[in-house]
């Protein structure tokens, strides 16, 4: 297996799959969050904030790559606070990476995740807080367990796109092997090189493999879900 | 226990304007589609803020505008039961039954799961999903549900109108158990008449967002003054019998203040006491006891009031020793026989005409 691909590739892999993984994680309680707001609340802005949510979508990524470097490079708006305060750097780091996987991925997470709370009804909201629930074990109780596969499909639609997240990324964080080259990014370098075409394709099927392990994983769990919850 | 309630909403194009106490036993709010009952159940729970007023609960203020004070819905223990029961899907009907018991602290005298289960005659659904349920099974959890919720009140609303008459006839019963066995005070809102006949003790009667009469149910059921509001068909009085006999040829002989009168089989054991329902339009009079009449109840009585309503008809209210029976007769016939209050008369009631969808425990 090791002779199979070498060092840098493997570690571009790993790589992709730890920038996947804690990219989704970290956005899942903010997604869900956002996702809740703009299915159920009332307040000003909302069209703004949606817009904003949904801009990563419609972006060129390079664009977006830039705004994070303006905004959390080391010099950027928050970024320069980030590292004089907390001595936290994400600009050309695997974080950053993470950081633009994750702001990639958010509108396609919460928009699953919206749809699942629209369609649960508010009148078993309701119930629940005659029968003495709190806002909190509400949603704890009654809201998460029904919007339970929506938020599962948000999750793992939210690491394929991870996976393969590629413009806001190489803007953002660069091309390093070891530290910021994910599997997008080796691919891409393997191209530039004259006869790179087939170590670019191992990398390729690696990503073909992992997108369709996400897939279906994500529809076997949200069916399993599903079926537990309506009682069929 | 008694329920306190003064409010005053507004909806666009409908204004609510009630005040009426609830007393302990089943309060039954009547009235047409429309005519705010449902805001007034929503208003308890919580459910609905409403513009001004004051609920308050067995001494506790659940709702005063002019205080501030507003207890959320969770906070209020109000048992409510809605129309389309709202079970929850994900869980058992085991679970369904118990959600209420994460959240209120458990006190001795909270109803018994395994009673109230039994009461309702929902133990064989347990382990089920509220998918797999019929209507008229899940009513009945959706019921469990909120009196296991150790609510001080129970409120119900239209908890029946979902349901086919069939699936209504299945749960009367369960309903009139609750009322007699769980002292539990309960807010009932409907607009069928044989619904709130069999199960209340009190009617607050609702129209266009007011309250226009309220008081026991015998007694306001047979007044002829509020029969128009009830609806001239539904205008009937209620009277208190005991099963005496079940004979032969398939009646039951019941016994009533006023005196025997015998009805298609009532299944129920001897000595059971019913409250039955006799709608006024079943009812004939007679100056003297009629002889040759098919008729099988013939009642002594004496005319109390006559109140002539503005088409051809009249309502005779009469005094059978004690009881109160409505008759729903033409005036012409009230000329006819120089009705005035105080003639005795004889009231005759075809056994066939009472539905046995009137005829409840008491």
């Amino acid at each position: 297996m090791t002779d199979w691909l070498s060092p840098d590739e493997w570690r571009a892999v790993a790589l992709s799959l730890r920038v996947s993984f804690w990219a989704t994680l970290a956005s899942l309680p903010l997604g869900l969050l956002v996702a809740y707001a703009l299915a159920r609340w009332q307040f000003r802005g909302k069209h703004l904030l949606n817009g904003l949510v949904h801009l990563p979508l419609i972006l060129p990524p390079v664009v977006t790559g830039y705004l994070l470097l303006m905004t959390f490079g080391r010099r950027g708006g928050i970024g320069q606070y980030l590292d004089q305060w907390f001595g936290i750097v994400l600009a050309f780091r695997w974080t950053g990476a993470a950081l633009a996987a994750a702001v990639m991925a958010f509108p396609l997470m919460v928009r699953a995740m919206r749809l699942a709370i629209e369609a649960v009804d508010p009148k078993l909201e309701q119930a629940a807080a005659t029968l003495g629930a709190s806002r909190p074990w509400v949603f704890a109780t009654v809201t998460l367990p029904l919007i339970l596969p929506g938020v599962i499909a948000g999750a793992i639609l939210a690491f394929a796109k991870a996976m393969g997240e590629f413009g806001a990324t190489i803007t953002f964080v660069s091309n390093i092997p070891g530290q910021t080259q994910t599997l997008p990014s080796a691919i891409y370098a393997f191209l530039q090189v004259p006869g790179g075409e087939a170590n670019a394709a191992r990398l390729v099927w690696i990503a073909i493999v992992i997108a369709m392990a996400a897939l279906l994983l994500s529809e076997w769990v949200a069916r399993a879900v599903a079926r537990r919850i309506s009682g069929q | 226990m008694t329920l306190q309630i003064s409010l005053r909403h507004r909806f666009a194009g409908f204004a609510l304007d009630v005040a009426f106490d609830a007393p302990p036993g089943v309060t039954a709010l009547f009235g047409r589609s429309g005519s705010g009952k449902s805001t007034v159940i929503n208003a308890v729970a919580g459910l609905l803020r409403p513009d001004a007023g004051t609920i308050t609960a067995a001494g506790s203020t659940l709702f005063d505008s002019a205080h501030g004070i507003d207890l959320p819905p969770h906070r209020r223990r109000i048992g409510y039961v809605f129309q389309d029961a709202r079970l929850f899907p994900h869980l058992t009907v085991r679970q369904n039954l118990l959600y209420g018991r994460w959240f209120v602290p458990a006190t001795p005298d909270a109803p018994d799961f395994t009673r109230i289960v039994d009461l309702l005659g929902i133990a064989p659904l347990l382990e089920r999903r509220p998918a797999t349920l019929s209507g008229g099974e899940k009513s009945r959890v959706a019921i469990g549900r909120a009196i296991l919720s150790n609510p001080r009140l129970l409120a119900l609303d239209e908890p029946l109108a979902a349901l086919d008459e069939a699936r209504k006839a299945e749960i009367l019963p369960y309903l009139e158990r609750l009322r007699d066995d769980l002292h539990l005070p309960i807010l009932y809102v409907s607009h069928a008449m044989a619904e709130v006949a069999r199960l209340a003790n009190t009617v607050v009667l609702m129209d266009a967002g007011r309250v226009t009469a309220s008081g026991p149910t015998a007694a306001l059921l047979s007044d002829p003054a509020t029969a128009p509001g009830l609806g001239l068909r539904e205008a009937g009085a209620l009277l208190t019998v005991r099963v005496a006999a079940q004979e032969d040829d398939g009646l039951t002989r019941l016994d009533s203040a006023s005196g025997p009168l015998w009805l298609p089989r009532v299944a129920a054991p001897t000595g059971a006491s019913l409250r039955i329902r006799i709608l006024a339009q079943d009812v004939m009079l007679a100056t003297s006891r009629p002889v040759g009449i098919s008729a099988l109840n013939i009642l002594p009585a004496t005319v109390r009031d006559i109140r002539q309503g503005d088409g051809p008809g009249a309502l005779v209210r009469l005094d059978a020793k004690g009881e109160v029976i409505l008759a729903r007769i033409t005036r012409r016939s009230a000329q006819a026989l120089a009705l005035t209050p105080g003639l005795p008369v004889y009231a005759i009631i075809k056994a066939l005409s009472v539905a046995q969808e009137n005829v409840g425990s008491g």
